[in-house]
């Protein structure tokens, strides 16, 4: 195995160009498992981490969010908790401190698991994919767009991850994940929502209950029509229910040995409720403090 | 392969087009050819490489393959046994190191991407024969059975209380969370911790 070490992005693209079959490597979380355990012999390994940009955010012209695949999940949550709170929950939720200091959102993305928690934030904050080629250029791929099939992503072998450009959260979000233990679980299902009320809708998130990771359509356009903006009355239970069961058809979910595809329908629905109740109430308080 | 001025087995070279394992051109120092795109990385291996870690505030040189662990190139290459390896697959912790201060687990790094970088292991975290309060405490508070947890656990204590000092026993609960301990000796793990932590019972 080679080992390729670019110190630039130029670099890195150049050498993702004359060796597609080099894997990248970032935080080292996903691909260590699988050298260590002879599951890939890659021809060659392209280490990311000496390339600067890739661990820095900054913020966009339009006021949205940019961040270099290579900002680990701890400085997701020191940093930018306060703009992408949907995202920092559930980097607080992946593996255990010591992963969290190393792996990035970048290498979930490169993963493509069905079960990656950073998938449901992205999805649901309307988060857009920068990946790059030497050849072509930049091409911004819309979250939704990115996951193909179970660890297959929209990257064509000379692209690398740059990016992922968010807007900043214009108000609530909550993430929610079901496993065995609260550390070092992989997720059962997980749910992250949402609310955008400048724009009068709400974003969702499905994480491991389909073979991608995906919206809840039918459910973002129920919440479009029947949330009142302007009230700040709770939500009724008729509208919870409903919500949690548009959220649950829209998950296509396997049984497995992390749980049955009924389970999984169920406990979307119940996550789905709850974050959607979690994340109004926060509205209704901030709206009760304007008015 | 040529030496450079470093004495590393490393070099520079233009990437060679098709075939991933095609041995490619060896840029002769001087004579570098652009690559197609103007860029072309270092590159190293698939052979031994020699790389320079700086483990416990000594340099210390060895050759191994690309592809070998932190974990590994620490027990079998400097004969620094202390950290260990549960899993080998980032589930354990037992070979939880610090990386520049911050806790890892040495089995998902690579020796190669650790160059340059300030490594902590358990034999040097004594100042000469004085022990660190976390190993202090935790010879106190018998915070283990058979102690092959224990390095990591003492390592990650550590990692932790840099990142910020947990202020109740569910926070060291929660920041101990990657380091298991089959002996199951958590509950004085959590009281060393909190020992030196300051956090009341
Ligand atoms: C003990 C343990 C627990 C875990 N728990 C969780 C969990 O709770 N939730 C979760 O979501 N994940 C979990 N993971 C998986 C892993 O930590 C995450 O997927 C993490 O986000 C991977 O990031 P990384 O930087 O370490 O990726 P790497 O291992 O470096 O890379 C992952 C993949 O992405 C590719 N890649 C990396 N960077 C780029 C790039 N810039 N361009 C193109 N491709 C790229 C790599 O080639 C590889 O295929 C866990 C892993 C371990 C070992
Ligand atoms: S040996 Fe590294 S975490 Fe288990
Ligand atoms: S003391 Fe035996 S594994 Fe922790």
């Amino acid at each position: 195995m080679e080992f390729l070490r670019p110190q630039t992005w130029a670099e890195a693209l150049a050498a993702k160009a004359e060796l597609p079959g080099a894997v990248p490597i970032q935080g080292g979380t996903d691909v260590m498992v699988e050298i260590n355990f002879d599951v890939r012999r890659p021809p060659a390994l392209l280490d990311l981490t000496r390339v600067a940009e890739l661990a820095r955010w900054s913020a966009e012209p339009d006021g949205r969010l940019r961040v270099g695949a290579g900002v680990p999940y701890a400085r997701v949550i020191s940093e930018l908790a306060d703009r992408l709170p949907g995202l920092a929950q559930a980097a607080r939720t992946v593996g255990s401190p010591q992963i969290r200091n190393r792996g990035t959102v970048g290498g979930n993305l490169g993963a493509a698991s069905p079960a990656g928690d950073s998938h449901p934030p992205l999805l649901a904050c309307g988060a857009v994919i920068e990946v790059e080629s030497a050849a072509r250029g930049v091409r911004a791929v819309p979250a939704e767009e990115f996951y193909l099939g179970v660890k297959r992503n929209a990257l064509e072998p000379d692209e690398l991850i740059k990016a992922f450009v968010t807007p900043v959260a214009g108000g609530p979000q909550y993430f929610s994940k079901v496993g065995t233990r609260n550390a070092m679980v992989i997720a059962v299902c997980s749910f992250c929502v949402a609310l955008h009320p400048a724009e009068r809708r709400a974003g969702t998130g499905i994480g491991s209950a389909a073979p991608v990771p995906l919206r809840a359509l039918a459910a973002e356009e129920f919440l479009a029509a029947e949330l009142d903006w302007a009230g700040t009355a709770p939500l009724a239970p008729a509208l919870l229910t409903r919500f949690g069961e548009l959220v649950g058809a829209a998950a296509a979910p396997i049984d497995d040995v992390r749980g049955t595809a009924a389970y999984r329908r169920h406990a979307l629905s119940v996550l789905a409720r709850r974050t959607l109740t979690w994340a109004w109430n926060d509205h209704r308080k901030a709206a009760e403090r304007c008015a | 392969m040529e030496e450079d001025a470093k004495g590393r087995f490393s070099r520079r070279q233009v990437l060679a087009a098709s075939t991933a394992l095609a041995a490619a051109t060896t840029v002769a120092p001087g004579g570098a050819r652009p690559a197609a795109a103007g860029a072309a990385p270092e590159i190293v291996g698939p052979g031994e490489v020699r790389v320079a870690l700086r483990v416990n505030g000594q340099v210390r040189e060895t050759l191994v393959e690309p592809r070998v662990t932190l974990l590994d190139a620490l027990r079998e290459k400097l004969d620094l046994t202390g950290t260990k390896k549960g899993c080998d697959h980032g589930e354990c912790g037992a070979c939880t190191v610090l990386v520049d201060g911050v806790r890892v687990k040495s089995c998902l790094t690579l020796a190669i991407m650790r160059e340059g970088a300030e490594i902590t292991t358990i034999e040097g975290l004594a100042d000469g024969s004085r022990l660190h309060p976390m190993q202090v405490a935790f010879l106190e508070r018998d915070a283990f059975q058979c102690g092959f947890c224990t390095p990591g656990q003492i390592l990650s204590a550590v990692g932790l209380l840099k990142e910020g000092r947990p202020r109740s026993r569910d926070e060291i609960r929660e920041g101990m969370s990657g380091n298991l301990c089959r002996c199951s000796a958590y509950p004085n793990i959590v009281d060393a911790v909190a020992d030196v932590a300051e956090v009341p019972r």
